[in-house]
């Protein structure tokens, strides 16, 4: 099933030419409403009407993390506030969130591609949708939500965490389709088994999993113990959300690009030179039609590749493969990204001198666990545990509240962190994805 | 009047105490007086040595974080009630005893304790105006 067959299966030669167009509209409009734009194409020396191919974007600046935070809170917006009716937040690298807005059209656009994306997936407006995702600043919850009723399909906004009740829900309600991150649900066919639950049982037809690293090994384990169809999706908050990127379930290799909202890019991360279709570097956006927060060439930092070639689904969309990392050092924890500069400044505000320390990341029976490393040296340290428990219990409870995930925090002895060349090894990922 | 201990943060790893002990060894310092306060994950390592400065000289080369503390030795008269006396006396004071370790040699008939107290010049006076004993520093670290 296609949910908007005239768009998602348009000739490439029609979906190029509406791109171009789109394209147009965006920069002209970027350039007269966002100082930032309008400043760094001025820089560039390069207008707006300058762009007469699809590929003269490679002319345009690149806009970074670093560029959305520089204009913290609203200073990327293009229109005016009143005209915003929802604003959503990620984490970034110091703390300091990615403020991104939408207009009435733009919560419209986002909940028609989400809408694209569980059909992609599986979904028909028949079935009820278990949606695990987090309601709240980050976008999963109601990205998905929106898409879901746009559907016409019953929405179960669940939400994360309670996982028990969740279970008794899926059994009594029984969802057809369930939403989450692809470790949440893990978790959650762990904990039904304590309880007596087989997810066999249940009435789950399709899956729709992302916002996190995974691999084809976990999605054949999913599909074992739920037994489930279950794809991937992709997306970022700055770009949209989740609905940027699906994969289909008649192929499964591939996430489809939504092309005629988003121009994809794949740059060498180190030059910054575009790459042809096939090679893999990182991933660069261009939104079409946003109002509230465009996005003109957003680096996304992560790693893939585009594949150009037809699908057997009908989708004319160009296909990137599974994220294969990151072009930063940004981990992704139970769906939250942790940035270690975001640990560092944590520490900086325990002690006068930031201690080393490191992140080590595990997967415990599905679910992420964070181990901060901390070393003691004279700043830190004191001679009675009862201060030293204190300052563990401190940190953990700042990092909570800052970033939002639970970590425990473990006092090592000075120089125990390894060294690279002299630096420290500041992320330790075991995690087997 | 006050003495010097010294602390060092360690892991709890099997052999990091000997390692410790090796450190002060090679470094020729004699260790008066020991205890090790904790947890599963860490523990602090409370000393009492001959000689302070060799001791932390020899500690900080072999990466270890060191720090400095103001402790009290007192002598305990070695009867029923010795050490009960101390601490009844400090708490009507409204002293408190962080925390305290005994001392491996006797001073005379007297036991000694080790206090690490949070009002440490308010504790002296308490115990001096009692005639207890407190042991200074420079005869504690050799006696
Ligand atoms: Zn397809």
């Amino acid at each position: 099933m296609i949910y908007d067959v005239e768009y998602e299966t348009m000739p490439r030669e029609a979906l190029e030419a509406i791109q171009l167009r789109r394209l147009k509209t965006t920069l002209e409009r970027v350039c007269a409403t966002v100082p930032f734009y309008r400043e760094r194409m001025a820089t560039a020396g390069i207008k707006p009407r300058d762009i007469q191919r699809l590929d003269d974007i490679r002319h345009i600046p690149f806009t970074t993390k670093q560029d959305l935070r520089d204009n913290y809170p609203f200073g990327m917006f293009a229109v005016p506030m009143d005209t915003v009716v929802r604003i959503h937040a990620s984490s970034g690298t110091t703390g300091q969130p990615t403020v991104v807005g939408y207009t009435a059209r733009d919560v419209n656009t986002w909940a028609t591609l989400m809408a694209r994306a569980l059909v992609a997936g599986g979904a028909t407006a028949n079935d009820i949708i278990h949606n695990a995702y987090g309601y709240g600043l980050f976008t999963g919850g109601l990205g998905v939500h929106y898409g879901a009723e746009k559907l016409g399909a019953s929405v179960i906004p669940v939400s994360g965490g309670n996982t028990r009740r969740q279970i008794l829900i899926m059994r009594d309600f029984k969802p057809t389709v369930i939403t989450a991150t692809p470790s949440y649900v893990l978790h959650l066919a762990e904990v039904a088994e304590e309880m007596g639950v087989s997810f066999k049982d249940l009435s789950f037809k399709f899956g729709i999993f992302g916002a996190e690293p995974w691999s084809e090994k976990m999605r054949q384990e999913i599909e074992r113990k739920l037994n489930i169809t279950a794809v991937d999706i992709y997306g970022l908050s700055e770009v949209i959300g989740p609905g940027v990127a699906i994969e289909c379930h008649e192929a499964k290799k591939g996430l489809h690009i939504f092309e005629d909202h988003f121009l994809p890019e794949i740059i060498d991360p180190a030059s910054g030179e575009v790459l042809p279709p096939g090679e893999t570097g990182e991933l660069v956006f261009t939104s079409l039609t946003k109002e509230a927060f465009p996005v003109i060439r957003y680096r996304t930092r992560d790693i893939t590749s585009l594949n150009p070639e037809p699908c057997v689904c009908g989708r004319t969309h160009v296909r990137m493969n599974r994220v294969s990392g990151r072009s930063d050092d940004m981990l992704i924890i139970r769906g939250v990204n942790v940035f270690p500069s975001q640990i560092e400044s944590i520490l900086m505000e325990t002690s006068e001198v930031a201690p080393h320390y490191q992140l080590v990341v595990d997967r415990e029976e599905n679910l992420d666990t964070l181990t901060v490393r901390v070393e003691v040296g004279e700043g830190l340290f004191s001679d009675e545990v009862r201060q030293l428990q204190a300052l563990e219990r401190q940190i953990s409870k700042n990092i909570k509240e800052t970033l939002g995930v639970s970590a425990k925090v473990k006092l090592v002895e000075p120089h125990t962190i390894q060294r690279s060349e002299g630096k420290a090894v500041r992320v330790i990922d075991n995690r087997k994805i | 009047m006050h003495a010097q201990q010294i602390s060092i943060f360690l892991e709890n790893k099997a052999g990091r105490l000997a390692e410790v002990t090796g450190i002060l060894a090679a470094a020729g310092v004699n260790i008066r007086a020991l205890a090790l306060a904790d947890t599963s994950d860490f523990g602090v390592l409370r000393l009492i040595v001959d000689d302070n400065q060799k001791a932390e000289n020899a500690l900080k080369q072999g990466g270890l974080t060191v720090s400095k503390t103001d402790v009290v030795a007192v002598a305990v008269d070695d009867r029923p009630g010795g050490l009960h006396h101390i601490l009844e006396l400090l708490q009507n004071a409204g002293i408190n005893v962080e925390y305290m370790y005994a001392f491996v040699q006797h001073s005379g008939a007297n036991a000694v304790m080790i206090f690490r107290f949070d009002q440490p010049d308010d504790a002296l006076k308490v115990l001096t105006a009692d005639g207890l004993k407190v042991i200074e520093g420079r005869r504690l670290y050799t006696m």
